[in-house]
């Protein structure tokens, strides 16, 4: 499968022949799990296993909620307080897929952010980028929609406001949203629609992960250093890498128990630290909430779509220029759309030839701000539209794009790039260097 | 250099920080509950004073019809013994009829009794908020500067909200709009349109214990976070079996991992 050269499974007994030869299917499983790997991937790059647990995790615990759950306006509440009541072991399970979003996010971030510290979207890479990138997507629609399904005041609200983006979009906008909610407004069609959707984009993104793994299995995995591979021959790949099983998937796997401490401290002492208490008043169409703020993970792109108002020369230039079609509210939709567009184009806009940011001694720099200003912008959504919430977040947004549309195109062409090893070996031998009386060791 | 930095940081800090009071927040007393913190859990006695505050009281207006009448005999809530619950629920009259036809019965022609397996009745009259879940639809706490980080240290601060409401009344009184609204230090915007509820000394327990306003607005506050998280006790335990035995699991994987990769490294296998 990969293109780095390695052993394949080789059918042994009657049996084994037997069925390869009509399905290879043992032979698909060894070989992804045999994978040669980069022997010098850092802790970042135990994300990826991460994810794929939450993905389980979530779709079991949803199964079983959807079990109990009613999608009916007038019992969705009370089927989720059912579950917190009634249900043997539901509250348990309705706090492990609430935190599990979350849990979830945490991980695609660093995930995501791993990915353009270390280049891996640049060549021959960008597909994997890319697949990623609808994977993301598809979670904040998945996670969106979810968060609706508890029929609490947030959920209402936030639909209200999350739809209405869509009505913001000129021309066809009015007509797509109402197509979208099933009615004028969020109702039992829009809720009913949601609980349909939850339940099928989870399945949706286990087939994109598939193709996404298929991607990397096929150029093979970046690394810290963004050098490649050896490919020369199997001998000088083996240098460089080591097969996934054993050495990554228990690395991986003690990762992921470390993480699993820390979000079970989460679900068993603090359960609702994330949440918004406003989401355990029922849904109520004629009370607005104060501030209507949706959940954590979706603040900085909530923040970007908030942070271009009327009085924003560049707004009013577009105004302008298109004769008053794109007005402020459509500018933020546009923005926030934007702005995820806008890092799915990284591997073109991206000019250096050098993948790790390791080497890459001013790009360090703006990579570092752009992860502030990511905090920052997720810190300047939560709070209300407002001075100098206002203005941070503008400036906040603008870095954003600016990082994307002008740092990393010019840093290609200014920046010096540091010396890098010749090979992933060379790094690794670094790291771990050879005993001087390695000679003089008994054979294991 | 550096004093110059500090003094104009303090002064921002002090600025914002004035900001932020001037806001619509209202002022929550951090109480200590017996249920905070990961190893706290209900005070069985409380949430039974408090149970007698908003049947004699409270039940008047609000309903609280999430809550199952017979959880009130379950261990980690009110833990009342299960012929006290039964004679609870028998005693139990249906005030909001229109609130609670789902008790209907076609025969009788008319509510029937409610048993143990149904839910507190829901009382819409006065238009006043169901309380199931009123401790978890607030938060005491958001700061600093809306992060939400002392919510690490304190907790969300629903009970503490509701025992600062209860004991914010400061006796002033408006009109607006025919509507008597109640001045209240806890209360986000200060003007609540419910009367002061509790004034002291308003039940009486059987145990003598106190019943001064602060006292039964506490013993009330941790009754109505029982019924917002009636499952806090078991689901703590839960966390913390889950919390020992991945950490556990996290030292055998680091032994096995260390081991993998020794060899790799170059490192002495232990």
């Amino acid at each position: 499968m990969a293109g780095i050269p390695h052993d394949h499974y080789e059918p042994k007994s009657g049996g084994e022949k037997w069925l390869h030869k009509r399905l290879p299917i043992v032979g698909l499983l060894y070989d992804t799990l045999m994978i040669p790997t980069p022997k010098n991937l850092n802790w970042m790059w135990i994300w990826g296993i991460v994810l794929t647990f939450c993905l389980v995790l979530q779709i079991i615990t949803g199964i079983v909620l959807a079990m109990h759950y009613t999608p009916h306006v007038d019992q969705a509440f009370a089927s989720v307080e059912h579950i917190m009541r009634n249900v043997n072991g539901g509250h348990m399970i309705r706090y492990i897929h609430q935190n599990g979003a979350s849990l979830f996010f945490v991980a695609v971030y660093l995930h995501i952010f791993r990915g353009l510290y270390y280049g891996s979207y640049k060549a021959p890479r960008e597909v994997t980028w890319i697949i990623g990138m609808i994977i993301y997507l598809a979670m904040m629609g998945t996670a969106f929609m979810g968060y609706v399904l508890p029929w609490g005041q947030m959920s209402f609200w936030g639909a209200t406001v999350i739809t209405g983006l869509f009505g913001a979009i000129p021309g066809i906008g009015e007509a797509l949203q109402t197509w979208l909610l099933g009615g004028p407004a969020v109702d039992n069609a829009t809720l009913n629609r949601f609980f349909s959707l939850h339940y099928l984009l989870p399945f949706v993104i286990a087939g994109l992960v598939i193709v996404h793994i298929w991607a990397f299995h096929t150029t093979g995995n970046n690394n810290p250093t963004g050098v490649e591979v050896r490919r020369t021959s199997k001998e000088d790949a083996k240098k460089d890498t080591l097969p996934f099983w054993p050495y990554f998937v228990i690395k991986d796997l003690f990762a992921l128990a470390v993480i699993m401490v820390v979000f079970w401290a989460i679900v068993g002492f603090m359960p609702n630290y994330l949440g918004h208490p406003d989401n355990y008043i029922e849904a109520n169409a004629l009370a607005t909430p104060a501030h209507i703020v949706p959940e954590w993970y979706f603040l900085p792109f909530y923040a970007i779509l908030r942070a271009f108002t009327d009085d924003v020369w560049a707004v009013q230039l577009v105004g302008f220029l298109t004769g008053g079609i794109v007005d402020a509210k459509f500018f933020g939709v546009a923005a926030m759309f934007g702005a995820i567009a806008v890092m799915a184009a990284a591997p073109w806009l991206d000019t250096s030839s050098v993948r790790s940011g390791r080497y890459r001694p001013m790009f360090k720099w703006w990579f570092a701000i752009l992860c502030v200003d990511f905090m920052v912008l997720m810190w300047v959504g939560a709070r209300p539209a407002e001075e100098p919430y206002a203005t941070i977040s503008l400036i906040a947004s603008a870095y954003w794009f600016a990082y994307f549309l002008i740092i990393l195109p010019l840093l290609g062409v200014i920046e010096k790039p540091l010396a890098r090893p010749a090979t992933i070996e060379e790094d690794f031998d670094e790291h771990y260097p050879a005993k001087k009386d390695a000679a003089s060791q008994p054979a294991e | 250099m550096f004093k110059k930095l500090s003094l104009s940081a303090l002064a921002l800090a002090a600025l914002t920080s004035a900001a932020v009071a001037a806001g619509a927040e209202g002022k929550i007393t951090d109480k200590d509950f017996s249920f905070e913190g990961p190893f706290g859990v209900y005070d069985q006695n409380q949430l039974q004073r408090g149970l007698k505050v908003y049947t004699e009281v409270c039940s008047s207006c609000h309903g609280l019809k999430f809550v199952p009448l017979r959880t009130l005999a379950d261990e980690g809530g009110p833990h009342l013994p299960e012929d006290q619950m039964k004679a609870y629920v028998a005693e139990m009259f249906v005030a909001d009829e229109p609130a609670n036809q789902h008790l209907y019965d076609p025969e009788l022609e008319e509510l029937r009794a409610l048993q143990p397996t149904d839910n507190f009745p829901a009382v819409n009259s006065a238009g006043a908020p169901d309380l199931s879940l009123m401790a978890k639809a607030r938060a005491g706490f958001h700061g600093p500067y809306g992060l939400g980080i002392n919510q690490f240290t304190k907790g969300i601060g629903g009970a503490e909200y509701v025992y600062s409401l209860l004991t914010g009344y400061t006796g002033e009184e408006k009109e607006e709009a025919g509507v008597t609204l109640y001045e209240n230090t806890a209360f986000p915007g200060g003007w609540i349109s419910m009367a002061p509820p509790l004034y002291g000394e308003d039940v009486d327990f059987d145990d003598g214990h106190a019943n001064d306003l602060s006292h039964i607005s506490e013993d009330v506050s941790a009754f109505l976070m029982w019924t917002a998280e009636p499952k806090l006790v078991a689901r703590k335990q839960t966390g913390f079996v889950a919390v020992f035995f991945l950490t556990v699991l996290s030292v055998l994987l680091y032994l096995t991992n260390k081991r993998i990769w020794a060899k790799a490294k170059r490192k002495d296998v232990a």
